[in-house]
């Protein structure tokens, strides 16, 4: 079974996040790391790699230079290869454009199975699987809590907002999983060892057989049009509990605002 | 004079009974124009009164199983065919996880933009504005669609549901769904069942229980009861099986936007503020005055949750008395 694991290399949630002046995310500028979410989609591929035959795990990103990061992760978690998208053009691309690239990719390498993060911890559209879905026309299982396999019928559990369901398709198919799914593992020394020397092959649009002009921010259907941090909360008033008031006072505070 | 614009208002809603984001969804397609309401299921009689009463000019009736025992695919196959149709300025979709993906899918199929997550909406002369709030709510971000049919989905608790009543018109409108829409299958269903409590998302008031409640969520339920709040929890006490994931406040379980939150022996961790930052008055209760929750506080109390909350709620029950 080959699996094609879509990673995100994203700004680290604890850094100082900010946009460039262009408006798009600054990834160049602070910490990254692989997308915390998308190691849940790392670990679910080395468990169906470990319960399935003559599978491989090919991980793929899109992003600038230093994205490459992301994919050296998932390389020292385990898998085996990774394509590292990178072209000037792409910079700025939104959710449509993201996905007519990362489409063309899984094409070409002609995957049984596409993992996905539930959602990417910066921008977190969370709505980049079902676009690869829709793009490939492949069966798309989301959202999953548990994975389990059947041959080539994956089945899950997806705890949705009103129910707890659970969804069968068969492959090749597009399954995304939640940070409920596993526990993601730690790179090992023989990982990080053995990760220096699996293959990653950076492609350009061009490779891909992608017109510049179809991606990028000129090329984006969504403009952001401003973009401003906001004023921390003014600082409010906290109490201590020594003295057994605290009780009191917070009642007093919820009655002043009206909430009783 | 330029023709009226139609607005499609995806609706969220329960055998029928339809969710208040919904009402949300009408108010702010009626500032872009006429909203029609898109209802998919057999009981459009129990929600007919509500999306007349929130301005729907019109209704379309979406009544397929192919609809309802499959994911996200067929229904974005059927927006597809009444956006073809009806040529909307518009189509607003709730944020739930559903919603999105069902956006998603939506944009593919009619090269629009999509933007997600809005939290308010402005008419404006190159179409609709949006607000996001965005980096766990650090940032505010203004979008806009540029191509297509602009795309966007709500989350809710962003605006009051204005009433105004509405023609609300009934149309049936029949799909046509593709096989290959129907290939992730649902096979089993288990619906949640009622707490009785108001719904987490849509909830004015919600109180969080966390690690400090050490696995004894009465205390929080009953505060939460005596507020007429939902309850939430933070991911240790999900992940401590104290609670159900389905309850869990951040960034990989719900987004709360309430009048008031109370976080009661929870840390506030940046993934735990990531879905609860946007409420308006914060209030917390933790034994620990170095806990990063009390930068974000209105009003904090430091304290033993355990000895607090009883009292408050016992408080609270005599105040209304
Ligand atoms: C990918 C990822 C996604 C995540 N998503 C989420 C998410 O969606 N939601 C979420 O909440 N977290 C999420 N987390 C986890 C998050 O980082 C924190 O670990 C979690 O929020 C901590 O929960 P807590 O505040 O209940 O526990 P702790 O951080 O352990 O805090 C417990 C607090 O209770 C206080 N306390 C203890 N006893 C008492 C008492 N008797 N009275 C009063 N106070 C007391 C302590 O002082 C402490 O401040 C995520 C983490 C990752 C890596
Ligand atoms: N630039 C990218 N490169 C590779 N995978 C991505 C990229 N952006 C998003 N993804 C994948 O899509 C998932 C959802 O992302 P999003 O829709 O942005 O929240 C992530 O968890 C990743 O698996």
């Amino acid at each position: 079974m080959k699996i094609v694991c879509c990673v995100k290399y994203v700004p680290d949630a604890t850094a100082d996040r900010r946009f460039n002046s262009d408006h798009t995310v600054d990834r160049a500028g602070v910490d990254g790391v692989l997308s915390e979410l998308d190691e849940y989609a790392v670990e679910e591929a080395l468990k169906i790699r470990e319960a399935v035959d003559e599978s491989e795990i090919v991980v793929v990103t899109m992003g600038p230079d230093i994205a490459r990061a992301a994919i050296l992760k998932s390389l020292q978690m385990g898998a085996d290869s990774g394509v590292h998208v990178v072209d000037e053009a792409i910079h700025g691309s939104d959710a449509v454009g993201t996905s007519l690239v990362l489409a063309k990719v899984i094409e070409q390498q002609q995957a049984d199975l596409v993992l996905c993060g539930m959602a990417s911890t910066d921008g977190s559209m969370s709505v980049l699987p079902a676009m690869l879905a829709e793009r490939l026309e492949l069966p798309q299982v989301t959202f999953a809590s548990e994975v389990s396999l059947d041959g080539s019928t994956v089945r899950i559990r997806r705890d949705g907002d009103a129910a707890t369901e659970m969804i069968e398709a068969t492959a090749p198919l597009l399954l995304s999983v939640t940070d409920q799914a596993n526990e993601p593992r730690y790179p090992s020394f023989k990982g990080i060892m053995a990760a220096k020397k699996k293959p990653v092959e950076t492609v350009s649009l061009a490779d891909l057989g992608i017109d510049a002009a179809d991606v990028g921010l000129d090329a984006a259907w969504t403009r952001v049009e401003d973009a401003q941090s906001r004023p921390p909360r003014s600082a409010g008033t906290v109490v201590t509990d020594e003295d057994g008031t605290g009780a009191d006072r917070l009642v007093e505070f919820l009655a002043g605002q009206k909430f009783i | 004079m330029a023709a009226v614009t139609e607005i499609l208002v995806l609706v969220d809603h329960a055998e029928g009974a339809v969710r208040k984001t919904t009402a949300e969804l009408l108010t702010l397609a009626r500032r872009l124009g006429e909203p029609s309401a898109v209802f998919v299921g057999s009981q459009v009689g129990a929600a007919r009164d509500a999306l007349k009463r929130y301005g729907a000019e019109k209704i379309y009736v979406l009544d397929d199983v192919a609809l309802t025992d499959y994911l996200v695919a067929p229904k974005a196959e059927a927006l597809t065919q009444l956006v073809e149709q009806t040529r909307p300025a518009a189509v607003l979709i709730p944020s739930s996880a559903e919603g999105k993906e069902i956006a998603g899918r939506l944009a593919i199929k009619v090269s629009s933009g999509l933007i997600t997550d809005a939290v308010d909406i402005q008419a404006g002369e190159a179409g609709p504005l949006t607000t996001q709030s965005v980096f766990a709510g650090s940032h505010t971000v203004n979008a806009r669609v540029t191509h297509g049919t602009p795309i966007i989905t709500v989350k809710p608790n962003s605006v009051t549901p204005e009433e105004v009543d509405g023609g609300a018109a009934e149309e049936a409108f029949s799909v046509t769904t593709s096989d290959a829409a129907k290939t992730a299958r649902i096979v089993e269903r288990r619906p949640r069942a009622a707490t009785g409590r108001p719904e987490l998302t849509e909830a004015a008031i919600v109180v969080s229980g966390g690690r400090g409640t050490a696995g004894n969520f009465e205390p929080v339920e009953e505060l939460a009861d005596a507020l007429g709040a939902a309850v939430g929890a933070s991911r240790a006490a999900v992940d401590s099986g104290w609670y159900p994931h389905a309850y869990q406040v951040g960034q990989t379980g719900k987004t709360v936007s309430p009048q008031l939150y109370v976080a009661v022996g929870i840390s506030g961790a940046i993934q735990h503020r990531a879905g609860m930052q946007t409420a308006k008055t914060i209030v917390a209760v933790n034994k620990d005055d170095e806990a990063p929750i009390f930068e974000l506080v209105d009003f904090g109390v430091v304290g033993d949750l355990h000895a607090v909350l009883p009292k408050a709620t016992q408080a609270v029950n005599a105040r209304k008395s």
